[in-house]
């Protein structure tokens, strides 16, 4: 009998690729086969995103081939995925064939539902109403502003959850930079309408968040709840019949779960995510499936920084499960974003599962600022892209940082 | 912390309003905290499907759930429960049920 252990990985994105290397690396080829499956071969830098609209970057830029991303011995299959078999071990794909594992690993990430909020994909969709969060919409919203010098632009977040909480902002913040540039903003109104009751969930954050919005004269709608978005009236309106005008409007469409993930019995939530332990990052479906990222329904925030941290708890834990260990390392929801704040600028903030964004300095006493503007975060962000390619893909760890948030250099919030 | 009395009984609640500790709420203490939000009373059936949803939602996930998932499993549509709750689902309903404050998603 042989002692090869089939690993099976769905997506190659920022999650599945990581994951991948770091276990190649720990792993020989007859000890470990690693399957990955992608339905395309594009690997978007997604928070390159958020600066195409402004000819920041361009999308040639933040795109490169998912399948070069994966070190030797990894066997990557371009097809979508019909569904996985909880029971069987076993995952269906598009092309006809299947693939059996010993273990799973799930890295699909999230996937935008415009089609779930009434209207928004209707009339005037990519000519009055956008979203930045797809390659299609970025690169759309790029040319109509373009030619864009006066009236209201609205950015709507329609729900949570949603990909990096704080891209919508930072997209109001780079907005009010770009119309200033052109020596429009007088005359371009805009508008940050959120369900929340706040800028942002966290309060500290929120509160600094808030400041700056109204610091950049962008109004805040509060607690809106958009039930019907009318691209042609040129509406959002709300579900208790409010309604806001706009000229143009950047949607935050609603979020869920890849579409396999429906079509498995046992696998997802209503929402498609998967249910998954905070702390192990092993499922609560099968004790053999691991979730990394975005695919998870973990009470943290959808971002690359979560993904990253959480990447070498999972290997860890994947290891012990492998060795018919109890996966007992624990990951603390560690987040850490830097906020485009427009002229160059950004705020850092950096929290977990149970400690809020709060001022100080990351990753010590010496470090770059926490929840104030500066320029040194401005470059940390810019940097961080060559990093992702050259570091985080491949595997490796930054010197000083490990998975966990640092306390130190940090200054609590009194609590009331 | 703050306190106040409901059906006779004090709780305790935070600057919001909502409970600190679930299991300090009663059935009968509903339509008092509706009245008191601005959901129209009296509280109906489907009110109910609702409330009794956030309730076994938050005792076994540690949250409320967001409009969202209460309009996908909640057995009322997203239109309905506005209606029911006109100042937004998740938060009024919380308030009702005795819940703690959703943590929303971040």
């Amino acid at each position: 009998m042989s002692d090869l252990k089939k690993l099976v990985i769905l997506g190659a994105g920022t999650g599945g690729t990581l994951a991948a290397n770091r276990l190649r690396k720990k792993y020989k080829r007859d000890k470990l086969q690693i399957d990955i499956v992608d339905q395309n071969n594009q690997h978007v830098y997604q928070p390159g995103l958020l600066f195409i609209p402004f000819g920041l970057t361009d999308p040639d830029d933040i795109v490169r081939k998912r399948d070069r991303q994966l070190h030797k011995g990894i066997n990557y299959h371009q097809t979508a995925i019909s569904s996985v078999d909880v029971d069987a071990n076993s995952v269906s794909l598009e092309d006809g064939s299947s693939l059996q594992y010993d273990v799973l690993l799930i890295a699909t990430g999230a996937v935008l539902q415009p089609e779930e909020t009434e209207g928004l994909t209707g009339p005037g969709w990519m000519e009055t109403v956008f979203t930045f969060y797809d390659m299609e919409g970025s690169t759309a919203l790029a040319e109509k502003f373009d030619d864009f010098e006066s009236g209201h632009l609205v950015i709507n977040v329609i729900d949570m959850p949603i990909k990096c909480p704080v891209a919508p902002l930072e997209f109001a913040f780079l907005a009010d930079w770009y119309f200033t540039d052109k020596g429009v903003r007088d005359d371009v109104k805009i508008t940050y309408v959120t369900p929340l009751d706040g800028a942002f969930t966290k309060p500290t954050a929120s509160a600094t968040l808030s400041s700056l919005l109204e610091e950049k004269n962008i109004d805040l709608v509060t607690e809106f709840n958009t039930g019907e978005v009318d691209g042609e009236a040129c509406k959002l309106i709300g579900y208790d019949g409010t309604e806001i005008d706009f000229d143009i409007a950047v949607v935050i469409p609603l979020h869920g779960g890849a579409e396999y993930v429906n079509n498995s019995p046992d696998l997802g939530d209503e929402l498609g995510f998967i249910p998954t332990d905070n702390a192990t990052l092993q499922s609560k479906v099968r004790p053999n499936i691991f979730v990394l990222g975005d695919a998870a329904d973990l009470p943290a925030s959808k971002a690359g920084s979560v993904t990253h941290f959480e990447g070498e708890v999972l290997v860890e834990n994947m290891e012990r499960f492998l060795d018919g260990r109890e996966p007992d390392v624990e990951f603390d929801g560690h987040a850490n974003c830097f906020i485009e704040t427009g002229f160059s600028k950004a705020l850092l903030i950096d929290f977990n599962y149970e400690n809020e964004p709060v001022t100080g300095h990351y990753p010590g006493l010496i470090g770059l600022p926490l929840l104030k503007e500066s320029r040194a975060n401005h470059l940390g962000k810019l940097m961080f892209q060559s990093f992702y390619w050259h570091g985080l893909l491949p595997g490796r760890d930054i010197p000083g940082i490990g998975p966990n948030m640092p306390k130190s250099g940090k200054k609590q919030p009194v609590s009331s | 912390m703050l306190t106040k009395t409901l059906a006779g009984t004090t709780v305790e609640v935070n600057d919001e309003g909502f409970f600190v500790d679930a299991d300090q709420w009663t059935e009968d203490m509903a339509p008092e905290l509706a009245e008191e939000i601005g959901v129209p009373t009296p509280l109906t059936d489907q009110h109910w499907v609702v409330l009794k949803y956030m309730r076994s939602e938050y005792f076994e996930k540690g949250t409320g759930p967001t409009v969202r998932k209460l309009g996908k499993a909640s057995g009322v549509t997203t239109k309905e429960l506005f209606k029911l709750f006109p100042k937004g689902p998740a938060k009024q309903a919380a308030l009702c049920a005795g819940i703690p404050k959703p943590r929303g998603c971040i």
